[in-house]
């Protein structure tokens, strides 16, 4: 049904090793599903056939002569499309970079290459990563593999789908306010947003900047791992980036698979929980604690009371940053130039002004208009600065629970995949899906979404998030890991041997 | 364009009292930007000298370069300011074509230095300007407009831009209010400037050189009624461009505010471009559009943090005190107080100071560079440090006079050579025939036409009025063009004569 491309990364390159694969077959067979199903899909907002092959080529001829780059070389991946790729075009899901051919890789694009990755094409997303559903990418939206009618998440929605319907074994995703596990969470797959810091973010073409970070989006957390090992760590580009080596997170997980959590403490947040969240995602995330607590975990209630604020804070933040970030696109240098009408000699200005006007989306000109608010002249220490201040809390909200817990739980998000166009008209309800996400983002903690089951209501995946301080990214790879084995066990299987959304596709 | 009422200076200093504030720009000589590792040289190929993070491409991040980190402190430092132990980055929104990512990285109400001070030497006096900051920031790009007739983006054609200036490192030191200077505010202002560029290249953290734009000026001022301690509204003249710039436009401004004020009218806070060919400055960018540059802490770098152990240590490489040094200086020179002062005026101390460390005698670097250079200076309306002659030029003209090889005379045909670009010194000598005659025969033969000529002048001579000797001098000078020993013709006449 899939072409043989239902399987992981960590098994494909398990094949590669043994010979009993070819980079060029494994490369063939997903851009063959591509082909077949990404019409009704659509993860993709290009696809580079010629290009992945290639590289598939040369990781087999690699392979032949005994030199692989990584576990992974010759396993196909593909890169949301807010990462600068050299040679392959870099929209970020707007009009106005259309046919902007990036001359350099950021660095994640560049470690997936020095990996020996074959890169099958870029994915579609929300508008500068702007949306928790990717209904505002400027080329159309991506469906969710699991009911083509429903959304994928956002912004990441092409990554995700793109994996939960097996066009990839892998992608990269980046997180601002979810956008990893958000559509991990409502497409059935694992999203993992590492600590601030601990993949670089050069080439990644800021949304926040203090809030964006690159991570794995995969099937397996096993495949997660593998990932995050091979793009993270220091990078001189990024003076944000951790000079620290990243911690073990492959044996974080064969730990954690191993489904003994005996010793450690589970915090669940109070303040993620109670009205407006769906009963059958919070009937998935209360067994998926029981598990964990069969596993031998301990589990404490730990509250964090300024996470209410998080969400206003977060739509200061983000503006702000994204309304100086958006500055660049004013059609003088790359990207899509508008000639104003009835202008017989247009200044710059005026072409600056009518490029930002058809090349922005609405929701963009939402946020733009915002952060300006925000940033300006006797409102700063109103908005941007108190918001700041907001943030200490949050990250003392954390460091308090964190003295409490080794990991903190909650659902994902409060809601399983709303139907497209449903949420499209009312941005607040569109904001409150990133509700559990967004704190952090805020203190840069790293997080995983795994999913935890399907609801009863409808049947649609939902997601567990588990978060751990910073740096140490490895115990939500454990706890990760152990809470996947229990469920798998449960299920007799991968959940996303459920999904039905592209039965009878041919 | 309106015509402006000028008030004569004098009368403006009768009602008025003059507050300036100088904010000048210093563009490093690091070898690299200063957030790229981009060459930071001057010239080569338009945009040839870029790379992702100078040219704004979206997913490129800035990095700091900690050599400009370094200059940064030490500027401070040689300025008399403390140096913050955590300062950051922010961003100045706005836009503008030749500006990469339409904000500029720059430090706002964090910067590296802070509260410190420059004693200025103006006239003798030594006047105190107070720094209120310095920051580091990244240069925008270089537009150039073709067409129109301004030469400024409203009217032309086109506009071409080259990013190769794009994020070269600049320090912004900007003065306190300075209050008080009254009729010498042109002067200080000037003295200022250039002391300051003098401070920069004893430092060697930049080339310094204002026709080239590694030093740039704005000249903010105000006029007060006279006798209160209110500031006035101000105007900013942007690119002030040379010394003798920046004294004429204080000047000019003075002279406009106090028009404007004594007809009742009153000053718009504005940008006003200054213009070299006419000395007059005339409105720009207004600022009525209440600039707004929404600064805020730059996300993409970590703050920066000096250590105290690493400010002490470039302390240590600080050059002498300016003031310290100008009385070590004088001495060791033997200049007389008014002699000094001229020099320090003229904006020549760095001059002959470089003229003296190439074997010259002081009083002779001195005297090029107050004298016959001083007035080609003037005569060209740029100031000294812009004149094509260097020091070496200069200690090379002064070598052939000390050799005997010319005179002062001729010496002046050999910098006549040199603004002409005819080679060096010794080479215009020889191409130009200058070359002092001091053949016996010649000279001797000279000396009898004049003497033969002049008989009434020869007998004085003869009875012992010596002083006469000098009118024949002159004839034999006059029939050699010039290029006789003076010294040799004197001892001949008297010995014929005697």
């Amino acid at each position: 049904m899939s072409g043989g491309t239902d399987t992981t990364a960590s098994w494909l390159a398990g094949e590669l090793a043994a010979g009993n694969l070819t980079s060029v077959e494994i490369t063939q067979r997903h851009l063959d599903r591509i082909a077949e199903i990404d019409g009704r899909v659509h993860a993709f907002l290009h696809v580079d056939t010629e290009g992945a092959l290639e590289q598939a080529a040369a990781s087999d001829a690699r392979r032949a002569e005994g030199k692989p780059l990584s576990a992974l070389d010759g396993v196909p991946i593909a890169v949301k499309d807010v990462l600068t790729t050299q040679g392959l075009p870099t929209t970020c899901g707007s009009k106005i970079l259309e046919g902007w051919v990036p001359p350099y890789d950021a660095t994640v694009v560049a470690r997936l290459r020095a990996g020996g990755l074959p890169i099958l094409g870029k994915t579609n997303m929300d508008e500068f990563a702007m949306g928790s559903s990717t209904e505002h990418s400027a080329y159309g939206p991506t469906r969710n593999p699991w009911d083509l009618d429903r959304i994928p998440g956002g912004s990441g929605g092409g990554s995700a789908a793109a994996v939960a319907a097996y066009e990839a074994p892998l992608a990269i995703g980046t997180d601002t306010g979810g956008s990893i596990r958000q559509p991990a969470a409502v497409t059935g797959t694992i999203g993992v947003k590492p600590t601030y810091g601990g993949v670089s973010r050069y080439g990644l073409v800021s949304l926040a900047n203090s809030l964006d970070q690159a991570g794995p989006v995969t099937r397996t957390v096993l495949d997660a791992a593998l990932l995050h090992e091979l793009i993270g760590g220091y990078d001189a580009k990024d003076s944000t980036s951790i000079d620290e080596p990243l911690p073990d997170l492959v044996a974080a997980t064969e730990q954690g698979a191993a489904g003994d959590l005996t010793g450690v403490r589970i915090g669940v947040i109070t303040e993620l929980a109670g009205d407006g969240w769906q009963a059958g995602v919070m009937s998935r995330f209360q067994e998926s604690v029981e598990l964990l607590v069969k596993a031998g975990a301990e589990v404490v209630e730990v509250s964090c009371p300024s996470f209410v604020h998080a969400l206003a804070t977060y739509y200061l933040i983000l503006p702000a940053e994204a309304s100086s970030n958006l500055a660049r696109f004013d059609a003088m240098r790359y990207g899509l130039r508008v000639l104003p009408e009835g202008v017989s000699s247009p200044s710059a200005e005026d072409v600056m002004r009518a490029t930002r006007e058809v090349g922005f989306g609405d929701e963009v000109k939402r946020r733009i208009i915002l952060g300006t608010y925000a940033l300006s002249s006797g409102y700063y220490d109103a908005y941007y600065g108190q918001a700041q201040k907001v943030r200490t809390l949050i990250t003392r909200d954390f460091a308090a629970a964190f003295e409490r817990a080794d990991v903190l739980v909650s659902p994902t998000a409060p809601t399983t995949a709303f139907k497209l166009g449903e949420k499209l008209d009312d941005p607040l309800a569109m904001y409150l899906n990133d509700l559990a996400t967004i704190p952090a983002n805020l203190s840069g903690v790293p997080g995983i979404s795994v999913p935890s089951g399907l609801a009863d209501e409808d049947g649609l995946p939902a997601g567990v998030q588990i978060l751990a301080p910073a740096l140490a990214d490895d115990r939500v790879y454990r706890v990760g890991a152990a809470l996947e084995a229990a469920l798998i066990d449960q299920w007799g299987g991968p959940l996303l041997d459920k999904a039905s959304g592209l039965e009878g596709v041919a | 364009m309106a015509t402006e009422t000028l008030v004569p200076f004098d009368e403006v200093l009768e009602r008025y009292d003059p507050a300036l504030g100088l904010e000048v720009h210093v563009e490093l000589n690091t070898n690299t930007k200063m957030f790229c590792g981009c060459p930071a040289t001057f010239g080569g190929e338009p945009n040839s000298q870029v790379c992702p993070t100078c040219l704004g491409l979206p997913g490129s991040m800035p990095v700091v370069n900690g050599k400009a980190v370094e200059s940064a402190i030490r500027i401070g430092l040689a300025l008399n300011c403390s140096i913050a132990e955590w300062c950051r980055f922010a961003r100045k929104n706005y836009f503008y074509p030749d500006m990469p990512k339409n904000f500029q990285i720059s430090q706002y109400d964090e910067p590296i230095a802070f509260d410190g001070y420059m004693d200025v030497d103006v006239d003798g006096e030594t006047f105190r300007v107070g720094i209120e900051r310095a920051h580091m920031e990244e240069d925008t790009g270089k537009s150039t407009h073709v067409g129109g007739t301004t030469g400024r983006i409203h009217g032309a054609d086109y506009s071409l831009v080259d990013y190769n200036r794009a994020g070269i490192p600049l320090i912004e030191i900007v003065t306190k209010p300075i209050t008080g200077a009254g009729e010498k505010a042109p002067a200080v202002a000037r003295a200022y400037v250039s002391q300051l560029r003098d401070l920069i290249v004893a430092l060697g953290v930049s080339e310094a050189r204002m026709d080239q734009g590694n030093l740039r000026a704005d000249v903010n001022l105000s006029l007060a009624p006279r006798g209160s301690d209110v500031l006035g509204t101000r105007t900013e003249t942007k690119n002030v461009n040379s010394f003798r710039s920046v004294e004429r436009a204080v000047r000019y401004e003075m002279q406009r505010h106090a028009g404007v004020l004594d007809a009742g009218g009153k000053i718009l806070q504005e940008t006003r471009h200054w213009h070299e060919d006419t000395g007059i400055t005339t409105s720009g960018r207004e600022k009525s559009d209440a600039e707004d540059y929404r600064y805020f802490p730059e996300p993409d770098l970590v703050p920066v943090a000096p250590s105290r152990e690493w400010v002490e240590e470039l302390r240590g490489t600080l050059p002498e005190n300016p003031t310290e040094k100008r009385t070590r200086l004088q001495a060791e020179w033997g200049f007389s107080d008014l002699e000094m002062r001229d020099t320090v005026g003229a904006g020549a101390l760095g001059l002959v100071e470089e003229t003296v460390a190439l074997d010259t005698a002081p009083q002779a670097a001195r005297k090029w560079w107050l004298g016959e250079l001083a007035r080609r200076a003037n005569d060209e309306g740029v100031d000294l440090v812009d004149l094509s002659v260097t020091p070496a030029d200069v200690a090379a003209v002064q070598q052939l006079v000390a050799d005997g090889q010319i005179n002062d005379k001729l010496a002046r045909q050999v910098f006549d050579g040199l603004f002409a670009g005819e080679g060096t010194p010794a080479e215009i000598v020889t191409a130009r025939g200058l070359a002092i005659v001091s053949d016996e025969g010649a000279l001797s033969a000279a000396v009898d036409v004049a003497i033969a000529a002049n008989p009434d002048v020869a007998d004085k001579i003869r009875e012992g009025k010596v002083a006469a000797a000098g009118a024949l001098i002159g004839a034999v000078m006059k029939e050699m063009k010039g290029q006789a020993d003076a010294a040799r013709v004197r001892e001949l006449i008297l010995e014929k004569l005697s």
